[in-house]
């Protein structure tokens, strides 16, 4: 093998390396930017919207679900949405199961918050409207200014204050 | 909650296709060009020819990367697709220079051994085949948290043992049965992995929020420091009876990282490293054996070590200023000059015919092995997975600092070796296990599953996540799950107000799948940004 060929063997092979390096990278950065794709936002929009209609249009099987099961309303709030607190950002979409709020990690939105307690709210669905309920807290949960007593209507928009926490609910 | 059955691909009821796994396929055909390329370089530069053993070499090792692929079509169809090519082009980079200087044998009888080599990358490539057969969940390996631990501790001591061990330079960390030697610390790394993770799932929420505040950092409490002082001991005996900086190193660094991750206090981290610092420093002043490796480390061209101690981190130095910047190319290099090179100092003779592209380009290929198993760990909804993924993520990477640190003479040189490359047996398949496991994690992270759980209606879309009958909340680890899920994006650089989360594509397939009681109402699953994957 001449002393050429060898030398454009040598950096050949380098580059394709880095061939392989930065593929590797492509793929990944495709994993990281999801998000942003048009194709897979889309196919993970679509069901948000279908969920509302989707008891209607394949009746399932309902093994006795809380408190009976509440169908979505339709054009009701779609998530809880942390606005203020640690958890700032953070999304739960909502389903026609209860939200259980509070430190403990069983629960579905779990607060690292020392003023919130282990089980501290929940909030639920029941005929078409969303309700919050406060479980004993110590500290209290705050609709504005107000502590919240037993079971109150929430509406979406209206922030509720668990702690250092707010959460309301969005369309 | 264990022996949940996973899911069966044919209940799927989800428009999403289960991925083709294109990009895996065209990574791996790059990387076996690259590894054949490289074996026949080698020949072409030693022999004038193809080496002794070229279609063997190849064809094993071409027909073992497909299998596995084909393996991970069909046993784990979504699992991440970037990891088996990276690691096939490791092994193909590593048997070609242990191939190289094996070849040099003739001249410089030095016992690398290639065909030895191959002989364990195909066994290793085998386990992890015959482990992502059979595993089908790596949740059931939670039940086996204090047996790891035992046999974990077990294997450490092993070297110890009188007439089992035998002291290798100086390192007490090989144990020789018959004609066979181990490293018994490489599979004590994943006994202990699947410990920690085991242990700290359970028990980090006393080792997460006790504890109070001092210049911001949150301290644990006193009594909850139990754990982390067992495990320091255990690692400065290590350091002490096996003189061995790099395996202490790499226990008490994954029982920290994991413990980080598990509990996201950086007191933790603090209190580790002031801890590992005062122990190596007190046995540094204690033990002779400990400040030798230390004045080699610090004074390696001083005139009575270059020959002796010091030879090798030396020779391996002078290997990588030869190596310059585009490397001397394949067989060209004289990387047989430094002891061991085909195992501890492979980096070196990489280095040599490399040059410093080539090893970027082979440090980046680790790093992306690390970030999928660290992307996995997020993305995976069970918190025992998300740490033992998190933990042999971590551990490889500490693994590689430690090596390369030491080659390079930023830490004092150890006897560990680069995973996937280096020759040697247990190095291999320890390494081809962890493999294994983060695939089987990444396959369970990414599956989307339209499952109907345990405590979850059928849904009719796979988007209505963990609905369930009341009461049917979750175990601990659904717990974790959800808990990690919520808290960790919550703590990104996600800008507020931006929906990190998107609807849960795959929902609660770990978690919900643990499904017991809890009290919680449901479990809403929620996942970090992770459609699309690598399909």
């Amino acid at each position: 093998m001449s002393e050429l060929t060898f030398t454009l063997l040598r950096l050949g092979y380098l580059v394709l390396l880095w061939v392989f390096v930065l593929s590797a990278v492509a793929v990944l950065r495709r994993d990281l930017s999801g998000p942003r794709q048009p194709s897979s936002t889309r196919r993970s929009r679509r069901p948000e919207m279908t969920s509302a209609a989707a008891p209607v249009s394949t009746p399932t099987p309902v093994a006795g679900g809380a408190g009976g099961r509440a169908p979505q309303p339709r054009r009701g709030p779609a998530r809880l949405v942390v606005v203020a607190g640690p958890l700032t950002g953070t999304t739960i979409p909502l389903t026609a199961s209860a939200i259980l709020i509070g430190r403990a990690p069983s629960c579905t939105l779990v607060l690292d918050d020392d003023y919130s307690s282990s089980r501290h709210a929940r909030i639920f669905p029941q005929g078409g409207q969303w309700y919050v309920e406060d479980l004993g807290s110590t500290n209290g949960t705050f609709i504005g200014e107000q502590p919240i007593q037993g079971i109150v209507p929430l509406a979406p928009g209206v922030g509720v204050q668990i702690g250092q926490s707010v959460v309301e609910l969005q369309g | 909650m264990s022996g949940v059955a996973p899911a069966e691909p044919g209940m799927l009821q989800t428009d999403e296709r289960v991925p083709a796994r294109v990009a895996e396929a065209f990574l791996l055909v790059v990387a076996l060009v690259l590894s054949v390329g490289a074996i026949w370089m080698v020949g072409e530069s030693m022999v004038g020819g193809l080496p002794p053993g070229f279609w063997t070499y190849t064809l094993g090792l071409t027909g073992l990367a497909l299998a596995l692929h084909l393996l991970l079509r069909f046993r784990a169809p979504y699992a991440d697709q970037v990891i088996l090519p990276a690691v096939v082009l490791l092994n193909g980079l590593g048997l070609a220079m242990v191939l190289r200087i094996d070849l040099e044998d003739a001249r410089f009888a030095t016992p690398a051994n290639a065909g030895r080599h191959f002989m364990w990358i195909l066994l290793a490539m085998l386990c992890a085949g015959v482990l992502l057969w059979f595993l089908r969940d790596h949740r059931s390996w939670r039940k086996y948290t204090y047996t790891a631990m035992i046999a974990g501790i077990v294997l450490v001591m092993l070297p110890l043992i009188p007439g089992l061990g035998r002291p290798i330079n100086g390192a007490k960390v090989w144990i020789f049965i018959g004609p066979f030697s181990l490293q018994p610390a490489e599979f004590a790394k994943i006994a202990f992995a699947v410990f920690f993770a085991g242990y700290l799932v359970t028990n980090r929420d006393t080792l997460a929020l006790a504890g109070r505040k001092v210049l911001g950092l949150q301290l644990p409490r006193a009594r909850d420091l139990g754990p982390i002082l067992v495990v320091w001991a255990i690692s400065l005996g290590v350091l002490v009876g096996q003189t061995d900086l790099g395996t202490s190193l790499l226990f008490f660094g994954l029982f920290v990282g994991m413990l980080y991750l598990a509990t996201e206090r950086g007191g933790w981290v603090a209190i580790g490293l002031v801890m590992f610092a005062s122990g190596a420093v007190l046995a540094w002043s204690i033990f002779g054996h400990v400040q030798r490796r230390v004045d080699i480390w610090l004074n390696p061209f001083d005139p009575e070590l270059i020959t002796g101690a010091s030879f090798q981190i030396v020779q391996g130095l002078f290997g990588l200023a030869h190596g310059g910047m585009f490397g001397a190319g394949w067989g060209e290099g004289m990387p047989y000059l430094v002891p061991y090179a085909y195992s501890d100092f492979i980096y070196s003779a990489l280095g040599e015919e490399l040059g410093l592209t080539g090893l970027l380009g082979i440090l980046l290929v680790y790093l992306v092995i690390v970030e999928r198993g660290l992307r996995n760990a997020i993305a995976v909804r069970d918190g025992f997975g998300k740490l033992l993924a998190g933990g042999l993520a971590f551990v490889m990477a500490l693994q590689l600092f430690v090596v390369i640190g030491g080659i390079t003479r930023i830490i004092p040189l150890t006897g560990l070796t680069l995973p996937f490359m280096a020759q040697g047996g247990s190095s291999l398949l320890a390494n081809w296990v962890v493999v294994a496991l983060l695939l089987r994690i990444s396959d369970n992270a990414r599956r989307p599953s339209a499952l109907p759980m345990r405590g979850q209606l059928a849904g009719p879309t796979p988007h209505e996540v963990g609905q369930g009958p009341s009461g049917t909340g979750a175990l601990p680890v659904a717990a974790g799950a959800a808990r990690d899920a919520v808290a960790v994006p919550g703590r990104s650089a996600n800008p507020p107000g931006e929906s990190s989360f998107g609807p849960p594509a795959g929902p609660a397939d770990g978690a919900a799948a643990d499904g017991a009681a809890g009290g919680a109402e449901t479990t809403v699953i929620v996942d970090g940004p992770r459609e699309g994957g690598t399909r």
